[in-house]
């Protein structure tokens, strides 16, 4: 029997919520020719959906039919599940209709495998290709590269894209192996390898001739499903750090495995690790936007983060030597570092102290979260000067937090 | 002299106040515009209107110690409508012009710390403003949104629509401040609706709207709800993000 749109929708909306890639971003793409749509490189979230996760595009699948058997995931090849697939028109019109009502920034698409990698792909750049050559439409679009693709593919995939990611899902191969045996990691790490060069050049390109078409302008991302297998903090961190360093990748995202499958390759887990998925992006924040090193959040003898508290205040009570850090002279990367002190605290901070001294007053004003600020600063006006216990100051934090958490669920 | 200012209600007619406050050496305590003043108790009021030989004076003041972006933040703290901002405009340009370095960055100052946080909160409500309007297409081919911001933001807001829906007409009106901007596929315009056509929630009519529009509304809701993962719903959060104030005009949230 045919199925309405609705029905697709509901059922391919749903099987791709799994993926937790929002990010509308990172790209810049001007309309042209009174065309529709514009990326400014900010990202826009239009709604927040019952969970709380940012709505920025249409997240779909354009089929869930797929001929791999993934323990992890709900479309598997042996599930019993409702099956649709969308045409190349649908898809079209859904995004351009909603985008022309201000519901989303554009459109993310992945896609069930049928066939094979590169049939698949194929079909899903058809979709951008004609959003972009025959709708004239500059939004967003996200496309999923299934692993194992061919250079042909990806190199016409980044001319309709703003952002590409080829998704590694289980952070060791050898793990893979044992819980999705199509998949390898070396068909992830070619395809991404291929656009981490063609991107790099494009951008090398771009300097010399303005003129040279964009290639995945955005540049590309990838997720890890945490908690589907055994790796501790530590090696998924290493993971995401090398993918930041030697991959040049924009995002690394962390999916706190939902239960959707029993499976005897899986773990027993009721719930899905979402503290430990929040401490992770925690400990990423620290390595993109705070100047740590992977080496200085986790290492041997403390290969998983502390889940009681942040990384950046464990880090802290680990290193009492480094502290109190005086305000007034530190270098802005060492009151980065200080907890309860953010990106913009900081750089308040350092603008305003050229005027003269800075006061505690004054950084509780600006932003600064002093129930944990105020045990490793230096800064006159202090009401307590700061003593560093690590004992102490973390059974104070942990139970606060306890406190608030009992009341949050009371 | 300590002094009670009414004045036009305009940013021209603050800058003029504060010309004012320096060749007449006024000291205001209370600086309101003229609407929220129609029958002052207060005999000893100055009124001042907008002179623009005087407004631009003290702009040229102000880009010479500020720039352009320095005036952008002013602008801001004006549309905010806060019961404050003339006193914390006056204030803010008084620091700025008797010192000697250029203190917009020295957050320790008061006055300049709070133009810094509603500026802030101007620019959360923008970009609020990108994300929660939701066009409604009519019969007339406009896409038309109703919108009420906590602030006189829909001016700065446009821009963006502007270059995004450039094929397309569109309306945003601010129930609130009784006005819209219409964009008639070349330029914008300000419009004030003596029929409108909405109910009294804010809702567009469904008689106006173009045939196809209430099942496009639909498949948005059903989408919203697929995509959300039971095993995580967190209302708290969701709430945090999409405040109640805005529901009405998502109809992610007003479709049942």
């Amino acid at each position: 029997m045919k199925k309405s749109i609705e029905e697709k929708l509901a059922i391919l909306a749903d099987a791709a919520k799994y993926d937790v890639s929002c990010a509308s971003s990172g790209s810049n793409r001007s309309n042209k020719n009174k065309g529709l749509g514009n990326s400014t490189g900010m990202g826009i979230c239009h709604s927040y959906s019952e969970d709380g996760r940012c709505i920025s595009l249409l997240k779909i699948l354009l089929t869930n039919y797929c001929v791999y058997d993934c323990a992890y995931c709900i479309s598997r090849s042996s599930n019993d599940v409702e099956r649709a697939a969308f045409t190349v028109q649908e898809v079209v019109d859904l995004t351009i209709n909603f985008y022309r009502r201000n519901y989303i920034e554009g459109l993310f698409l992945s896609s069930g495998i049928f066939k094979n990698a590169d049939y698949t792909n194929e079909r899903l750049i058809r979709i951008a290709k004609k959003l972009r050559t025959e709708e004239n439409f500059h939004g967003y679009i996200h496309l999923k590269i299934i692993p194992g693709a061919s250079e042909e593919v990806i190199q016409e995939a980044g001319m309709y894209a703003d952002r590409l990611s080829v998704n590694l899902e289980i952070p060791t191969e050898k793990q893979l192996k044992k819980i999705a045996p199509e998949k390898d990691h070396s068909s992830v790490y070619q395809p991404m390898n291929l656009l981490t060069e063609k991107i790099f050049e494009n951008k090398e390109d771009r300097r010399k001739y303005k003129k040279t078409p964009k290639f995945s302008p955005g540049g590309q991302s990838t997720q890890v499903i945490i908690g589907a297998s055994p790796e501790q903090d530590l090696t998924i961190l290493n993971l995401a750090s090398s993918l930041y360093n030697k991959q040049r990748l924009k995002r690394v995202y962390y999916s706190g495995y939902i239960p959707v499958n029993e499976d005897s390759r899986l773990p027993v887990v009721t719930n899905a690790p979402l503290i430990r998925e929040n401490r992770l992006y925690q400990a990423d924040w620290l390595m993109r936007f705070y100047g740590f090193d992977v080496k200085e959040i986790v290492d041997d003898a403390n290969p998983n983060l502390d889940l009681r508290m942040d990384p950046k205040l464990s880090y802290a009570l680990r290193h009492p030597e480094l502290f109190p850090i005086d305000i007034n002279t530190a270098p802005y990367e060492l009151i980065l570092r200080v907890p309860g002190i953010g990106v913009k605290t900081a750089k308040l901070i350092v603008k305003s102290r050229k005027f003269g001294k800075v006061r505690y007053e004054h950084i509780r004003k600006m932003g600064a979260a002093m129930n944990r600020a105020k045990f490793f600063i230096l800064v006159p006006g202090t009401p307590i000067p700061p003593t560093i216990q690590p004992q102490k100051i973390k059974h104070q934090m942990v139970s606060n937090s306890q406190q608030n958490q009992l009341q949050l669920f009371a | 002299m300590p002094t009670n200012i009414i004045y036009d209600g305009s940013f021209e007619g603050i800058l003029t106040v504060i010309f004012d406050c320096y060749e007449r050496k006024l000291e205001p305590f209370c600086i309101s515009p003229r609407s929220n003043n129609q029958s002052s108790l207060f005999s000893d009021r100055i009124e001042i209107d907008a002179d623009p030989e005087k407004s631009n004076r003290v702009l040229n003041g102000l880009f010479k110690k500020i720039s352009k972006n320095g005036i952008d933040k002013l602008y801001k703290v004006f549309c905010s409508e806060l019961p404050e901002r003339e006193l914390l405009i006056l204030e803010y340009c008084k620091k700025i012009f008797t010192s000697k370095y250029n203190i917009a960055n020295d957050f320790r100052s008061q006055p300049v710390l709070r133009v810094q946080q509603i500026v802030k909160m101007i620019n959360r409500e923008i970009h609020r403003m990108h994300a929660f309007v939701r066009f409604q297409k009519t019969k007339d081919d406009i896409y038309a949104a109703t919108i009420k911001p906590d602030f006189d933001v829909l001016a700065l807001s446009v821009d963006h629509f502007k270059k995004r829906y450039q094929d397309q007409l569109w309306l945003i009106y601010d129930i609130k401040r009784d006005y819209g901007i219409y964009y008639d596929k070349a330029e914008l315009k300000t419009v004030q609706l003596n029929n409108p056509v909405w109910t009294e929630r804010h809702q567009i009519k469904e008689e106006v709207l173009a045939e196809n529009e209430k099942r496009l509304q639909i498949m948005w809701k059903k989408y919203f709800d697929s995509t959300c993962i039971e095993e995580r719903k967190n209302m708290k959060l969701h709430l945090r993000h999409v405040p109640h104030r805005y529901w009405r005009y998502l109809p992610e949230k007003t479709i049942l």
